[in-house]
């Protein structure tokens, strides 16, 4: 594929994960979704460039709470994402995971973790498997930089540099752990620095450029593959919304939000596309695709059954009935 | 039927399953190159070498998360805690991860794990080194608990929890490591949710497990020789608990005293109590007692953790009471 083709790509994968997100936000504003609902919009490019710098459904991949985009990037089938948001039994988890807990198997996605830091040593323990079965697998764990003050992302970033892992970590630097800022939770303002107390690269970029996330994850991916260890890649990105629906962001100022979505990576990639020749109708018509997906979605969860209590009870032990 | 040490039955199922499957690996702190801080797993890495045998630097919740994300994609690792006082570091891995996995990814995703070690009081290893975890672990759906008390138990159940698809609790009584006891030369497991009768007797139930199974058994001798005979159920397995062979029991004594190595607030303990009135409510002659750690940190002074602790006096009494012999 041209670059041009590429990046046309990524823009619908992008926007795809915008406007299942912008409609996730209406459907819980109408009460048809419960419980946390975190939105990854502003953060679109980090999702969609790393999933197209790893082998889908071959290397595994492990998110936060914040999971509707890397869940979508990887190709997951936006019907059942909109269903386990719904709550509802054609969900991706039955409806017993909701918002915070997609996952996604056959595409290697292994799940929205909603305890903050807690999935990095789980993520270290895929990438452990690898090894253990001579497969050349790669990990990806995401996180934001909230997590890199708790225990969870010390244990796993040591244990991976010591054993040579092949895991990329991921920081999602949006700014804000939920509503404070980097400046009053680090006493360090690279969140990249911190990988050469754990024996492995530490580097920084930008998350608005979608390709450059995927031709630097790819390098790193590349890098753990070959057997050359793991690393920490610091993404400096900004989320549009609230850190959930709840929260509406008080602690920033609207002069800063507007000068961040300067560099929303949606409008970045369209102007980039524009200027390259793409005309505008083209874009409109992905536009339009995407809003048939959307709607198809949308259609699927209202429609389906609610997840069953038999799910409920069935899904607590696989060894059988416990108690 | 060959004599083993408990330690000795417990390494015996790690070497079988670890020759039987591939995908069971050891890890833990100084598992390997040291042979085990209780010597349980000694001689395994020279059996099967350092990708199987993995010493880890002192980080539970590390080692604990890196095990759970290994048996997500297909191993089923076995995860050493030195004492489980040290599990409360990795509470987050076990209870938030490993016990969910399975129910939040909708049943895709098994979790075939096991987390072992030694809990309970040892000698004078005051407060922070003397917890019984019985009662944490086996407050969490999803996760199941076994604890056996002999070694042929210790053998047999960490068989079948290496071979279960879901994470399992593996407590081991710190004090009992050096017991001798006779283990089948063929091999046995012994199935999830199954108590045995340990002692048979007439006139009053005892249930126990852990030290205090042997406790236990020395309180029935005592009081065999004032014409009590009591009946002792070892549960093995916490959770699922064995109900019916516990109510059968009570059908035939009318009495039942539940003696355990956790404080008394929950737990298991209570929990066998409460389904016993509930269950067995028209067969008992007397209240449901309970022997249990006494409600403090455990003291470091040892006649004072001998207060402490369940003793054959405190049980012989309780079964007194229950059998109106004393008041």
């Amino acid at each position: 594929m041209d670059q041009t083709g590429e990046l046309e790509k990524f823009y619908r994968s992008m926007l795809l994960i915008r406007r299942f997100e912008e409609e996730a936000a209406r459907a819980y504003a109408r009460g048809k979704i419960g419980g946390f609902l975190h939105l990854y919009i502003g953060q679109e490019a980090i999702a969609v460039g790393a999933a197209a710098a790893i082998r889908i459904g071959y290397d595994y991949v492990f998110q936060t709470y914040r999971d509707h985009g890397t869940a979508l990037a990887l190709g997951m089938d936006p019907k059942a994402g909109m269903a386990e948001l719904y709550g509802k039994d054609t969900g991706c988890a039955r409806g017993l995971g909701g918002s915070m807990h997609f996952f996604d198997v056959e595409h290697g996605f292994l799940g929205g973790w909603a305890v903050v830091g807690g999935h990095i040593p789980v993520a270290v323990g895929a990438a452990f498997k690898a090894r253990y079965a001579e497969e050349d697998r790669v990990t990806l764990c995401f996180f934001g930089e909230g997590a890199t003050n708790i225990g969870g992302f010390h244990e796993g970033l040591s244990l991976a540099g010591l054993w040579k892992l092949p895991v990329v970590f991921i920081c999602e630097n949006n700014e804000y752990a939920m509503g404070t800022p980097l400046k009053r939770t680090s006493p360090v303002t690279d969140i990249a620095v911190k990988a050469d107390g754990y024996g492995m690269p530490g580097e920084v970029l930008h998350g608005h450029d979608v390709q450059e996330v995927r031709s630097r994850v790819a390098a790193a991916v590349e890098r753990a593959r070959s057997g050359g260890g793991p690393s920490l890649l610091e993404i400096k990105t900004y989320r549009f919304r609230g850190h959930s629906m709840s929260d509406p962001g008080k602690y920033r100022t609207p002069e800063e939000l507007e000068e961040r979505k300067k560099r929303d990576p949606l409008l970045v990639t369209r102007q980039t596309l524009l200027s390259g020749g793409v005309d505008e109708a083209r874009l409109e018509r992905i536009a339009e695709e995407v809003e048939a997906v959307i709607a198809e979605a949308i259609t699927f969860a209202e429609e389906s059954e609610p997840a069953k209590e038999e799910s409920m009870h069935r899904f607590v032990y696989a060894a059988g009935e416990g108690g | 039927m060959r004599t083993l040490r408990y330690r000795e039955a417990l390494r015996e199922a790690m070497f079988e399953e670890m020759r039987r499957d591939e995908t069971v690996f050891l890890m833990g702190e100084e598992v390997g190159f040291y042979q085990g801080a209780y010597k349980v797993s000694e001689g395994l890495l020279d059996a099967f070498g350092q990708r199987r045998v993995i010493d880890t630097p002192i980080a539970e919740n590390g080692f604990a998360g890196v095990g759970i994300g290994a048996a997500m994609v297909g191993l089923r690792p076995v995860i050493e805690f030195m004492t489980w006082n040290f599990s409360f570091v990795a509470f987050d891995q076990i209870i938030s991860n490993a016990a969910k996995v399975y129910q939040m990814s909708g049943g895709k995703i098994p979790l075939p794990i096991v987390f072992r070690g030694p809990t309970g009081a040892a000698k004078q290893v005051a407060s922070q080194h003397s917890h019984s975890v019985d009662p944490f672990y086996t407050n969490i759906p999803g996760l199941w608990v076994g604890f056996p008390s002999t070694p042929r138990d210790a053998k047999g159940m960490l068989k079948t929890a290496i071979r279960t698809d879901d994470p399992v609790i593996f407590l081991e009584g710190e004090t009992i490591y050096n017991v001798k006891g006779e283990v089948p030369d063929e091999e046995e497991l012994i199935p999830l949710g199954k108590a045995r009768v340990a002692r048979e007797g007439k006139d009053c139930t005892v249930v126990a497990w852990g030290r205090p199974y042997y406790t236990a058994l020395s309180a029935a001798e005592l009081l065999e020789k004032e014409g009590i005979e009591c009946e002792v159920i070892d549960p093995r397995w916490l959770r699922p608990l064995d109900m019916n062979t516990i109510i059968d029991s009570v059908s035939k004594t009318n009495r039942c005293v539940v003696v355990h190595e956790h404080w008394a607030y929950g737990g298991p303990g209570a929990e066998i109590a409460d389904r016993v009135q509930r269950d067995g409510f028209d067969h008992l002659d007397a209240p449901i007692l309970r022997v249990s750690n006494l409600d403090m940190p455990m003291p470091y002074a040892s006649h004072l953790e001998e207060l402490c602790l369940p003793t054959v006096e405190r049980i012989a009494r309780a079964v007194r009471q229950v059998c109106y012999r004393e008041g």
